[in-house]
């Protein structure tokens, strides 16, 4: 009845898990209930959970990495713990439950921080950006975040029921396989990324569609910003590499499932055709995330110096570049396969190659400053911050795309130092910086600058006191994943690292009270033009937040820097007073769609990783249903009539004329 | 266990290879994140001297500079790269003094195996070579991935299960080393580590001859009581009953290794975690 799902599933021996989840068990319903009686529950389903409006669903991808942060945070301190003390000891987690750890980390950080975390950015800002009301396929895009959520659920129940994964975060056959993993944590592992991964992929439809097809008059590629142009390149990585990972995994389940052999030791599967598949998805994704972060900085750079981007098609040409050659250096992972040396010596150069669009990128930056008025609010610090930080972290990725120095440094602690340096340092700080950048226009109140900059500071400190030593004990020989050790020339790095994570973790406590502090600051903190920062694009051109239609009027572009082009032009012309003619306005309506899609995804995944296979039709045959409703559909949209576009546009209107005629008269 | 302090002329050349690329590349990194701090800190808004220039968004020299500059150095590295791959092929030999030592290793759960055929002996988590002479080995794996480290020998390689990999090697200096897995592998990965000892030329034929009158005998039989799931913290040695053993390993006439018993059918199978401990 029950598939292999019985009372033993429940780890009563185990404290940790057993208490960690049951906490987080005890604070999720307290927010339920707390929800349903204050009666927010048909505010939540009407606004949130069934909007298809991509700055809602931009805001709850966000949340969702937000929270799982704090999840793949407390992970990374138990780990940084276990090798703090667990010299010449077994420290105190047990190999069984620290390979879970690592796993999950790792896990949860590229899929359910990383990604939610850029994906949620570019919903919430690229229609803005393209000057248009809304996504190419609003009610799919809600598909993708609610699966996403799906994933990242199942993730977090396998905390209580079961295990998780106990083989690194890209499962590696043989020992990924049914005979040495016979438990259900692989299976967590993979249903969790299959059925998040198909939410990615219609992610990255949805927002190549929309970049491509839905931009503003005068928009052409070449005036779209930059990050948009980090947008398109993404999401063509994905468009083009998830699909590789969804069939890698699934030929990896039916080994498992139905005893087939593409990766087992037996029968003439081959452990090395997964390597090759796992890195041709795995490289390309790690570009998915940090070019989506290049944008950012872009943005934020030339906005905070008060310039237009430095060499912007070149800016362009290197981010194509970078989307292109990313997809043919994947064997550089495995270096120490013993391919011959043609075949390293071709990957390592077409790596390096990879370093000089890069190279590039920091460089404009650098003189985008350059003749600059740099103003050093938050988002301008992580900018700065990153760059410093990411220098290294390049330096390091070429360093092992050498394959004689490869050979020496795979799989050890300073890789992982080079993947932090370049995850965190590039993508984390561009996440962060973007969140900061652009809260007012989400909510309309800026953030505290003050614990913003505190934020910055021990986050920044804190990540270089981890991870340097972290270098350090790769170049003394220590190699990753272990439980413990016994060589006494590691301990001291160790300590140091732990050191490192706990001025990190305060970092982390600012970001939190910056969040407490601006909420309840939030009437002096108002921004009532849309325009906080003195912005270029048009994200700032309507309010903060932005009615549900984005702009009354299609903006008119008629350059680089939209926004700012009108507004010089404003001040030109002195604004004109007349009212413009109002139009009624088409939106999509809110559909339930992707939140009972994912309901039932959910039941399927659950049953699937349990062999509960009636529960499996069942959660099948509802998300089939749900989508042959949804096919069916007659009403599509609702109309806001004009008076009511012109009642919000006039208020917003009103506050940028004031700000225009004060900043003409300086 | 130090990188920068090689004992043997691959580990040497690999590490000099490591710090020429590092500091090849600090001659532009450094002189970057000076200028990103000082332009950072000159055009700062306070400051009234530096001069607003909002029109400087394109330079065709700059362009041109700040796409060679890095072009330059990829080229440079992609030499060294290029290079230094033919060179240091894990395969390649590396002539040493006498006769090369055959050593076929296998990563069994959780414990390295080091058959020497020609002297017709095998040892668990000790390997003990001569200094000074090339050492070929050959290397599989009796059940999952893991890599083959000395790290103070240089290039790591690794073992799978049905193939085998090659690499050669040469330890110049008599002393003690360590090796281990650099490829995760389950529970007891953390104690894959193992002792490397090098001795002189003239001691080996004498180890190799008490370990050759050792009670033990590695067979089909006792080859798959060691391929068991488990750590293995006393130092074995065997005699070697059939020098085909490695072959018949890495051809799959002996079938892979067991992985964990299944107790029950749960959905958590301790046995693993309990041998590790
Ligand atoms: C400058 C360009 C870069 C180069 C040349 C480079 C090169 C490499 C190489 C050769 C490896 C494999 C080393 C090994 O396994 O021994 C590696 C690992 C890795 N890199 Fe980079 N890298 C670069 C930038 C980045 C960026 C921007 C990111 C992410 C945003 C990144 C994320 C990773 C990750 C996650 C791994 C390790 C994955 C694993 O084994 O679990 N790298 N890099
Ligand atoms: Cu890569
Ligand atoms: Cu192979």
């Amino acid at each position: 009845m029950l598939g292999k799902l019985d009372w033993s599933a429940i780890p009563f021996d185990q404290p940790i898990p057993l208490a960690a989840g049951g906490v987080v068990l005890v604070a999720i319903l307290a927010v339920l209930i707390w929800v349903v009686v204050k009666g927010h529950l048909p505010y939540l389903w009407d606004e949130w959970i069934t909007s298809v409006d991509h700055k809602r669903i931009g805001v709850m991808y966000i949340l969702l990495a937000s929270v799982m942060l704090l999840r793949g945070g407390s992970d990374a301190i138990m780990m940084r713990i276990q090798q703090a003390v667990a010299f010449q000891s077994q420290g105190y987690l047990p190999p069984e439950h620290y390979n879970q750890i690592f796993s999950a980390h790792g896990t949860i950080m590229i899929f359910f921080v990383a990604m939610p975390f850029v994906i949620g950015l570019m919903n919430l800002i690229v229609p803005l950006q393209l000057g248009v009301r809304d996504v190419a396929f609003p009610t799919l895009n809600s598909v993708g975040f609610w699966l996403t959520a799906t994933g990242a659920l199942l993730v977090n129940v396998s905390l209580v029921v079961g295990e998780f994964a106990r083989t690194g975060w890209l499962a590696f056959p043989p020992l990924s396989g049914l005979s040495y993993s016979p438990g259900v944590g692989v299976d967590y592992y993979a249903w969790s990324l299959q059925i998040s991964g198909v939410g990615t992929l219609v992610a990255g439809i949805n927002l190549v569609t929309t970049v491509l097809k839905l931009r503003t008059r005068g928009m052409n590629y070449l005036r779209m910003p930059m990050f948009c142009w980090t947008t398109l390149a993404s999401n063509l990585l994905i468009v083009a590499a998830f699909p590789i990972l969804t069939a890698t995994l699934a030929m990896l389940l039916l080994d498992r499932y139905l005893g087939f052999h593409f990766f087992t030791n037996e029968a003439g599967g081959n452990v090395m055709m997964f390597m090759n598949l796992i890195w041709a998805w795995g490289h390309p994704e790690v570009y998915i995330l940090v070019l989506p972060a290049f944008g950012i900085f872009s943005e934020v750079v030339s906005t905070f110096s008060g310039k237009a981007l430095f060499g912007y098609r070149s800016m362009v040409l290197a981010t194509m570049a970078i989307c292109v050659v990313s997809f043919m250096v994947w064997l550089h992972h495995f270096f120490t396969m013993g391919a011959g040396p043609n075949v390293n010596a071709i990957f390592g150069i077409a790596s390096m190659i990879i370093a000089i669009p890069t190279g590039v990128k920091i460089y404009n930056w650098l003189f985008t400053m350059y003749g600059g008025r740099i103003r050093f609010a938050t988002p301008m610090l992580w900018s700065v911050g990153f760059m410093v930080t990411f220098i290294i972290g390049g330096l390091t990725g070429v360093l092992v795309a050498v394959p004689p120095a490869d050979f020496m440094l795979h799989n050890s602690m300073f890789l992982v130092a080079h993947f932090h340096n370049v995850i965190i340092g590039g993508v984390l700080f561009g996440a962060f910086a973007g969140f900061e950048y652009w809260f007012p226009k989400a909510f309309g109140f800026r953030l505290d600058e003050r614990w913003g900059k505190a934020a910055f500071w021990f986050t920044f400190t804190g990540f270089w006191v981890t991870f340097m030593p972290l270098y350090i004990a790769g170049m003394l020989g220590m190699t990753r994943r272990l439980q413990h050790y016994d060589v006494a020339a590691w301990r001291p790095w160790m300590i140091v690292a732990v050191i490192g994570m706990a001025v990190l973790s305060i970092g982390v406590i600012c970001q939190i009270m910056q969040l407490v502090v601006s909420i309840r600051n939030r009437e002096a903190l108002r921004d009532r033009t849309g325009d906080p920062w003195d912005g270029r694009s048009l994200e700032w051109a309507t309010s903060s937040p932005p009615p549900v239609f984005n702009f009354a009027f299609h903006p008119d572009v008629r350059g680089e820097d939209a926004y700012w082009d009108m507004k010089v032009r404003a001040q030109q012309q002195s604004l004109e007073h007349e009212d413009p003619e109002y139009h009624d306005i088409e939106m999509p309506r809110n559909s339930p769609t992707g939140f009972v899609c994912a309901f039932f995804a959910t039941i399927m995944g659950f049953a699937l990783i349990w062999h509960i296979w009636w529960m499996v039709i069942l959660g099948g045959l509802g998300a089939f249903a749900t989508f042959v409703v949804f096919a069916w559909r007659d009403h599509d949209e609702y109309v806001i009539p004009a008076e009511e576009v012109a009642r919000i546009d006039r208020v917003n209107l009103e506050e940028r004329r004031s700000l225009v005629s004060m900043a003409g008269a300086i | 266990m130090n990188l920068l302090d090689p004992q043997g002329p691959v580990a040497a050349a690999n590490s000099t290879i490591l710090v020429d690329s590092v500091f090849i590349m600090l001659v532009i990194v450094v002189p970057t994140i000076f200028a990103i701090l000082a332009f950072a800190f000159w055009f700062r808004a306070s400051n009234t001297r530096a001069r607003y220039q909002p029109d400087f968004v394109y330079s065709g020299r700059v362009e041109m500079v700040v796409w060679s500059i890095p072009a330059l150095t990829v080229i440079l590295l992609g030499g060294v790269a290029w290079i230094g791959s033919h060179q240091l092929d894990p395969a390649a030999p590396v002539p040493g003094t006498g006769s090369p030592v055959r050593i076929q290793a296998v990563s069994l759960d959780w414990k390295w195996l080091f058959i020497y055929p020609d002297q017709r002996i095998a040892t668990v988590n000790t390997l003990t070579v001569p200094a000074g002479a090339e050492l070929n080995f050959q290397l599989t794996s009796s059940s999952v991935m893991n890599t083959f480290f000395i790290p103070q020998l240089g290039s790591m390689i690794y073992t799978m299960n049905g193939m085998v990999t090659r690499l050669n090697l040469r330890a110049d200096n008599v002393g003690k080393l360590q090796g281990l897995s650099a490829h995760f592998s389950g529970d007891g990965f953390p104690d894959m580590m193992f002792d490397v000892n090098v001795i002189s030329p003239l001691a080996f034929p004498d180890w190799v001859a008490t370990t050759a009158k050792s009670d033990a005998v590695l067979n089909e039989e006792s080859y798959k009581k060691l391929m068991q799931q488990g750590i293995e913290r006393g130092r074995l040695s065997f005699r070697l009953a059939d020098p085909r053993l490695f072959d018949l390993i890495a051809t799959q006439h002996i079938p892979p290794g067991p992985g964990p018993e299944l107790l029950s059918d749960a959905g958590r199978p301790h046995s693993g975690g309990h041998d590790a401990r």
